[in-house]
């Protein structure tokens, strides 16, 4: 917000002067208007679309319909069969993540030496600078194969080995705003637990956590849009063949690798396919508004004040 | 825990050690799992980038960089996805970083508390979190058919560019804010008027962290995938679009900005979806190429930020 708000400049300016003042402000106000343009552009664009696709599908159908087939000569429309590729691959990540991340951002904020910090911090950074498509190769080319040696009957395509690298790739993104949340916690805190004789874990444990609770829930939720949201590691290395089941060990589509198939089809504008991925837009894009309104509750909830 | 301080107040000295020893114990058990942790991560990468290195390291060459992709791996290259990914990078940063700033600028020196500026902080926060898939999803509804840009350069660029936008406002946000108010003041005493304070204080104080922000939103904009496979942009492409300099008056053209493109990504996920072996070698070529892009420029922002941070005394 505006800190000087009190020091408005001195009304003497000439008159061409405020005429650039006034035009300058003015598209400075339509820029920051832009963010808002865009959202409503998203939400008109996937509503637009997706009732031209539910003229033909009923919701009913959509919902309860366990097999997605819009690539066969006989179609069926339910949704249930991407969403569970979803829910598995990002259950599986956010098992890799969840606990690594969070370890690793109490050991930087409260363990690790000046040293290792500065060194590990950005290397961790830099994990977060890989494009999607590379980590579904190595999802694809590493990470599977290395499983397949412990999991011999584990297909090609499966849906634990991108699961376990979009956790790697979540991972930094947790820990880093995990950390940020941890070092924002007031040292007093920290220092009435030492003169309580609490040792170092006991005090990450019982206080730092505690009181970053809100900002390390705006992490996990974070982590989990990402993870819904990812497209390409999927994409690669999971199959892309709706698949109705929980097992990881199976090929599966998500909902982001079937727009992904579908816009590789290049298929006509206006037709059902094309009218479906805005559909499966919207669910998605349903998913994480839902993740960040339930985020936004947690942390109103856990939020301390100090 | 003050329950157990309490009763080890009754403890046996020897009891009360083995109390401590144990906490203690948990300390380095702890700390021991932490390093594992971030090793780890460190392993990933490491794992990452020699795999890439080995499966892809020999291909790399001239003739690789300069090369059409082709139906024989070993003579397919990456001239028009690396050609198209910088067209395509002009065209968001040419669209993303002015509007950025802007809207940075607005919202931390002009914008007033009320529910405008309320909706506007609201909507870059969230933007931030939109999934990339559906950004495609827009630019396939807007730029290539509502607005008939087709699969082109341009609609590739303003798509991206809608991508980085959050990252450009919030990494301008924070630059501006650290900025003192005292330097505002300074300026305002000596009768500068607002745009003239930002533009030649604020402004200049805040280039490096602006610049991070940029470079930053450019290295994931450069690696993305999905929204650009969304818009439908090609695989194949064994031409480069048209120059933007030509021989004749006016000597700069703009048709490459409607040429159907290809990017190093998309390249890569071409490859990569083939079953062939020798393709998958390009794939990683391709791949080692775009990580070493988006790594060094992640490398630079990191490098860029510490420097400033230390640098800047007020």
């Amino acid at each position: 917000m505006t800190r000087s708000g009190a020091l408005l400049p001195p009304p003497r300016v000439s008159r061409r002067r405020r005429i650039v003042e006034w035009l300058i402000e003015g598209a400075l106000v339509l820029s920051a208007l832009s963010a808002v343009f865009i959202t409503i552009a998203i939400v008109f664009v996937l509503l637009n679309e997706s009732l031209a696709f539910f003229r033909h599908v009923s919701i009913i159908e959509f919902l309860t319909d366990t097999q997605w087939t819009i690539m066969f000569e006989e179609k069926h429309y339910g949704i249930a069969p991407l969403l569970a590729g979803t829910l598995v691959t990002s259950a599986i990540g956010l098992m890799v993540a969840v606990p690594l991340g969070t370890v690793i951002a109490i050991y930087l904020s409260e363990f690790a030496p000046h040293r290792v910090r500065e060194f590990v911090k950005p290397l961790l950074e830099l994990l977060i600078g890989v494009p999607t498509v590379v980590f579904g190769y190595f999802a694809l080319l590493s990470v599977t194969p290395m499983l397949q040696k412990v999991l011999p009957d584990l297909p090609g395509f499966n849906m634990l080995g991108p699961g376990i690298v979009i956790g790697i790739m979540i991972t930094p993104y947790i820990s880093s705003l995990a950390e940020d949340a941890m070092r924002a916690v007031p040292m007093t805190l920290r220092e009435g637990a030492y003169a309580m004789g609490a040792t170092r874990f006991r005090n990450a444990l019982t206080v730092v956590v505690p009181a970053a609770l809100s900002g390390i829930i705006a992490a996990y939720v974070l982590g989990v849009s990402r993870a819904v949201g990812e497209t390409m590691v999927v994409a690669v290395a999971a199959g892309q063949q709706p698949n109705f089941t929980l097992n990881p060990m199976e090929p599966a589509a998500t909902i982001t690798t079937f727009i992904v198939q579908v816009a590789l089809g290049d298929l006509p504008h206006g037709s059902i396919e094309y009218q479906s991925i805005f559909a499966a837009g919207l669910v998605l894009m349903l998913m994480t508004l839902g993740l960040n309104v339930i985020g936004h509750l947690l942390r109103r909830r856990y939020r301390e004040v100090y | 825990m003050a329950a157990e301080l309490a009763s080890s107040n009754r403890m046996e000295p020897q009891a009360l050690r083995a109390l401590i020893g144990r906490n203690k114990q948990s300390d380095k058990v702890f700390a021991i799992i932490g390093l594992l942790a971030m090793l780890v991560g460190v392993f990933a990468l490491l794992w990452l980038l020699i795999g890439l290195a080995m499966d892809g390291g020999s291909r790399i060459s001239w003739q690789f960089l300069t090369s059409f992709p082709s139906r024989h791996a070993d003579k397919a290259g990456i001239l028009s996805a690396w050609v198209g990914t910088t067209l395509v990078m002009l065209v968001t940063t040419f669209s993303a970083v002015p509007v950025g700033i802007a809207a940075g600028v607005y919202l931390e020196e002009y914008a007033r508390r009320n529910w405008i500026t309320d909706v506007i902080e609201i909507n870059v926060t969230n933007l931030a979190g939109v999934p990339s898939i559906v950004y495609g999803l827009l630019a396939l509804g807007l730029f290539v058919y509502g607005l008939g840009f087709g699969q082109s350069i341009l609609s590739a660029g303003l798509t991206l560019g809608l991508l980085i936008l959050p990252v450009v406002i919030v990494s301008t946000r924070e630059a501006i804010r650290s900025v003192p108010v005292a330097m505002r003041e300074a300026a305002y005493a000596l009768g500068a008027t607002r745009w003239q304070t930002v533009h030649d204080h604020v402004l200049p104080y805040s280039t490096g962290g602006i610049l991070t922000g940029i470079i930053l939103g450019l290295s994931r904009a450069i690696g993305e995938t999905a929204p650009i496979i969304t818009i439908g942009a090609l695989t194949f492409i064994a031409f480069l679009p048209p120059a933007p300099i030509t021989n004749e008056p006016p000597f700069i053209s703009f048709e490459w900005l409607m040429a159907p493109f290809t990017v190093m990504p998309i390249q890569m996920f071409n490859w990569l979806s083939r079953p062939q072996a020798a393709f998958l070698n390009n794939a990683a070529a391709a791949g080692l190429i775009l990580v070493l892009m988006t790594v060094s420029m992640n490398a630079l922002a990191i490098w860029l930020r510490y420097r400033f941070r230390k640098k800047i005394k007020w």
